[in-house]
């Protein structure tokens, strides 16, 4: 029997739902234990003239106000060294730490912090794509670009040539426990942190930095945090460097949590991205060229922006076979919190480029937005797989740089797509969600009804997967078999919800062919794997499942070798299964084999390592294999909006979704639901808005809207994809923390369509995301001519 | 600031704890009275992380002072399982996999527990209005509603 692909409950689930299970704020801390605040700077850019911060020094239970004259450039930036922790002399965003305030009270050091004087003198703040283009700010050289075919040429001379522009806003992690780190100082001037991150090992690397430590004076640990999205990638440093500073400063323990209102102001968000787009097709609304352009708003550091907008061009493809493009991405320097990462970096940004693209076209030919999109997908990984269209596809006079028929086509980049499993799937999902049928009940619900309009949309989805910064694509565990059977699992990946640590003890549990109350689960600790990469790029289970086997299978070999000595035999003869361990007519439970190795003088702790393979990859160029393999989904669905009000429901959502052969079939169908939701949400209902001074309004949960309960759909079906990786990866799974978020485009392509039911088809709708109510009415009053 | 002493009734057990005037009953729960279930996630009422009962009414623990808390009666996650014996919802949050990081559950079944005290039969759309003030950023919801709506067939086949 074997544990992997069981739809087993989340490894801490009995301790969440009985409180039990600890985050960083509910570590009992030791008496005397620290707590730090920032004051902010309330200016989105300017030179700090002075700072009077004797009423913040004054203030009950305050012991010390560091600024950053007294620590110089601590920094905090997971790239370009351009985040030190405290403002020196320049403020560059409303929000950015100023001075940090350590008191003997969470409450104590917030109130403090609100007590600075500091004044400014103001400098013009660079907030919009179109002023950050005018001062030339912006990261890297110039604009990156890559190019494959001749686009010009082959837009200038096709059938239809179609432009557009899309813009889409960031996103709000929202993690529901904000950023906390706790540092508690060792002797000889080590540090012990604890740590809300999705980057233990960045953590160390940040810390050891700050306080010019070696990295083995630092030890990081994470056992879970309350949600991460990407928002726990980079945007935890600062926590965990100002408490190291404290620490070494006052010898105590030191604790910092951002409130929410500081969480949002303070850290970054997802990128938002304006695209615009020009488009030649064909008769058959085959895409002959594109061109895509991409602008940015880094934020005031660089962060993860330059991955993030590569991983953003990476996608311009999604599913569909583009001979000739062009895209020319901006990463743009403005005076707002540093974008960051955020659950698909920059993938949805780039897929939704595309995504408008074909329902754009497919309004200006009339043609149903699904089977464009089939037209336009790549070859099928199997030859003769009849795709619609496919027969007609290369036969315009115009398209001399179509390949031959049959061989697999490559992404603009040049990988080639040799597992593309999206003809089956959208077949598949077309038939259970009754597209067809539904398409025409909609129709008839529409011409019937003049103020509820409804809308249905069907996209697919593929998405990239590895790190495409190439060293990132490794993974280490270790793992420990004690005399009594028991066994000590660790790894580099972290926890926060998505159910990695359950998934890597099935791995274990089935390697040594014991049951899951056999193996303890562990804190991700950098003292224990070293040079972890972050978890993030859905990777966690990829990288780290095959460290962790490996690991497993080093000892239950050495267990097997012993044991076969033992009897005369060889070591494939010595089975592990259900607990127990059968050698050369002997059955023996696991812990007595574990015992005689021990008393053997057999090591029953081992590491475990995992690098990608096949990867290779010019990001400068935009040439190679960045990617191990892609995964697949599609999502219809269907929506009704109030012409009205612009108020909007999701009536019923279809999701059809490829894990591979999945670790666990439950907590993969929360990662789809769960990815579909937030998607959703981040093109529907989370609006971030900052003023003309550069203030973010919308800093708290009852400004800024993420789905709440009644916001997921009425219906909703979610199935997985049976088939398994073809590539080598843990168990044949594949990864799945980020697709899914993806899905979250048909809601929006669908809203497209409830709004265009409201004119005559003679404009295109061009919804921009997010489509809050207000940019519905919007539209929909565009489509009536001015009247809503 | 002077403290004040306060005498109330948590998860059964008499407690009492000195209390600054301006800290929340969600403070005066974590730092005081080691009850770490209840969490902060947003400090504002919005998110319902904090939520517990006072005095039989559902509340967010952010949004009352420690001091309101002097006589009353309240109850935590802590108090919801009967020593080792789950309660039903938290039975079927494990079963239906409503949760992924944790952190807004012990929230949404404390508010669940009050839904299902008041309305044992609840439809899916009192369910919904019932937890609109509870925030999960994970799950996208449906397993949740599905877990109370399960959990709340139990009871009433069980009573």
């Amino acid at each position: 029997m074997s544990l992997v692909h069981k739809p087993l409950p989340h490894d801490a689930a009995p301790l969440h739902v009985t409180g039990e299970a600890r985050y960083v704020d509910d570590i009992p801390t030791p008496t005397g234990t620290l707590h730090l605040a920032f004051g902010l700077s309330e200016i989105a850019h300017g030179e700090i003239v002075a700072m009077d911060l004797g009423a913040v020094k004054t203030a009950p239970g305050v012991v010390a106000v560091l600024t950053g004259d007294d620590i110089g450039h601590a920094d905090c930036s997971p790239s370009n060294n351009d985040e030190p922790l405290l403002a020196l002399g320049t403020v560059h965003y409303v929000g950015q730490p100023v001075f940090l305030v350590i008191a003997d009270s969470h409450l104590n050091a917030r109130k403090a912090a609100r007590l600075g004087k500091i004044s400014y003198a103001e400098k013009p703040a660079i907030l919009t794509v179109d002023e950050a283009l005018a001062a030339n700010e912006r990261f890297e050289e110039g604009p990156r670009i890559w190019e494959r075919g001749s686009p010009a040429d082959a837009i200038a001379s096709a059938a239809h040539v179609i432009e557009g522009r899309l813009e889409m806003g960031g996103q709000e992690h929202f993690y529901l426990e904000g950023q906390a780190a706790l540092v508690s100082p060792q002797e000889g001037g080590d540090m012990h942190v604890v740590s809300s991150t999705q980057h233990p090992t960045e953590i160390q690397h940040k810390v050891a930095h700050a306080l010019h430590l070696p990295m083995n004076a630092v030890r990081v640990e994470t056992r879970r945090m309350g949600g991460g999205f990407g928002g726990k990638e980079s945007q935890g440093n600062h926590l965990a460097v100002a408490c190291a500073l404290a620490a070494r400063l006052t010898g105590k323990p030191c604790k910092m949590r951002y409130d929410r209102d500081d969480d949002m102001v303070v850290t970054g968000k997802r990128h938002d991205f304006r695209i615009d787009y020009k488009v030649g097709v064909d008769e058959n609304g085959l895409i002959q060229g594109v061109d895509f352009i991409h602008y940015t708003r880094a934020g005031w550091s660089m962060d993860l922006t330059l991955p993030v907008a590569d991983r953003a061009m990476l996608h311009a493809d999604n599913a569909y076979w583009l001979p000739n493009i062009r895209i020319e991405s901006h990463r743009l320097r403005t005076n707002m919190c540093s974008a960051t990462a955020y659950r698909g970096f920059g993938g949805p940004q780039g897929l939704l480029g595309i995504e408008r693209v074909m329902d754009h076209v497919a309004h200006e030919l009339g043609l149903d937005p699904v089977e464009l999109r089939k037209r336009n997908f790549y070859r099928a990984s199997e030859p003769a797989r009849s795709g619609a269209g496919t027969g007609k596809r290369f036969s315009a006079e115009h398209s001399p740089k179509q390949p031959e028929q049959s061989g697999v086509q490559t992404t603009p980049y040049g990988q080639p797509v040799e597992d593309f499993i999206l003809h089956e799937m959208l077949a598949r999902l077309e038939q259970t969600s009754d597209y067809a049928a539904r398409k025409q009940a909609v129709a008839a619900w529409n011409a019937a009804n003049p103020v509820l309009k409804k809308g249905l949309a069907l996209t697919p989805v593929k998405f990239g997967i590895s790190f495409t910064l190439t060293h990132l694509n490794q993974a280490g565990a270790l793992v420990h078999v004690y005399q009594d059977g028991s066994i000590h699992l660790n790894h580099g990946g972290t926890e926060m919800g998505q159910g990695l640590f359950q998934k890597l003890a099935q791995v274990a549990a089935s390697a040594f062919g014991v049951g899951m109350d056999a193996v303890k689960i562990t804190a991700t600790d950098t003292a224990k794997v070293p040079n972890t990469s972050a978890t993030a790029a859905s990777s966690g289970s990829d990288l780290n499942g095959m460290a962790v086997k490996a690991a497993c299978d080093t000892i239950r070999d050495r267990i097997a070798e012993h044991l076969a000595e033992r009897h005369q035999t060889s070591a494939d003869k010595v089975v592990f299964a259900e607990g127990r361990v059968q050698v050369g007519g002997e059955d023996l439970s696991f812990a007595e084999a574990a015992m005689s190795a021990y008393q053997a003088r057999v090591s029953l702790s081992s590491t475990g390592y995992y690098a990608t393979p096949k990867l290779a990859w010019d990001r400068v160029k935009g040439e190679g294999r960045p990617f191990y393999y892609f995964a697949y989904g599609a999502c219809c669905a269907e929506v009704v909006i109030d012409t009205l009000t612009g108020e909007n429901r999701i009536l019923r959502v279809d999701i059809l979704h490829d894990a591979g052969a999945s670790l666990n079939p439950a907590l993969d169908r929360g990662q789809v639901e769960g990815g579909f939701v937030q998607g959703a949400g981040w093109l529907t209902t989370e609006e971030l808005v900052w003023d003309a001074k550069g203030r973010l309004r919308t800093h708290a949960p009852s400004t800024y809207k993420i789905p709440a309960c009644g916001d997921r759909p009425r219906q909703f079906n979610v199935e997985l994809w049976t088939g398994a990786n073809p590539e080598d990866t843990i168990h044949k799974s594949k990864a799945v923390g980020e697709p899914p978020f993806m899905h979250g485009i048909a809601v929006l392509m669908a809203l497209s369509d409830a709004v265009a039911a409201c004119g005559d088809g003679s404009d295109y709708v061009a919804l921009d995301a997010p489509a809050t109510p207000e940019r519905i009415l919007a539209a929909v009053k565009r489509q009536r001519g001015g009247y809503v | 600031m002077s403290k004040i002493h306060v005498q109330a009734t948590v998860n059964g057990d008499s407690v009492e704890f000195l209390a600054d005037p301006r800290e929340t009953l969600l403070d005066c729960l974590r730092d005081h009275l080691d009850l770490t279930g209840a969490k902060e996630g947003c400090g504002t009422g919005d998110c319902g992380a904090c939520s517990v009962m006072l005095n039989g009414r559902l509340v967010s623990s952010c949004l009352v002072l420690g001091v309101e808390a002097e006589g009353a009666e309240i109850s935590t996650i802590e108090g919801m399982a009967d020593g080792n014996e789950l309660h039903p919802l938290q039975r079927k949050f494990i079963e239906h996999a409503a949760l992924q990081c944790g952190f807004c559950t012990p929230g949404f079944l404390v508010a669940a527990k009050a839904l299902l005290e008041k309305n044992p039969d609840p439809s899916e759309s009192e369910i919904r209005f019932w937890l609109a003030g509870n925030l999960c950023r994970c799950t996208g919801y449906d397993k949740i509603v599905r877990a109370v709506q399960d959990a709340a067939a139990e009871m009433r086949g069980a009573a």
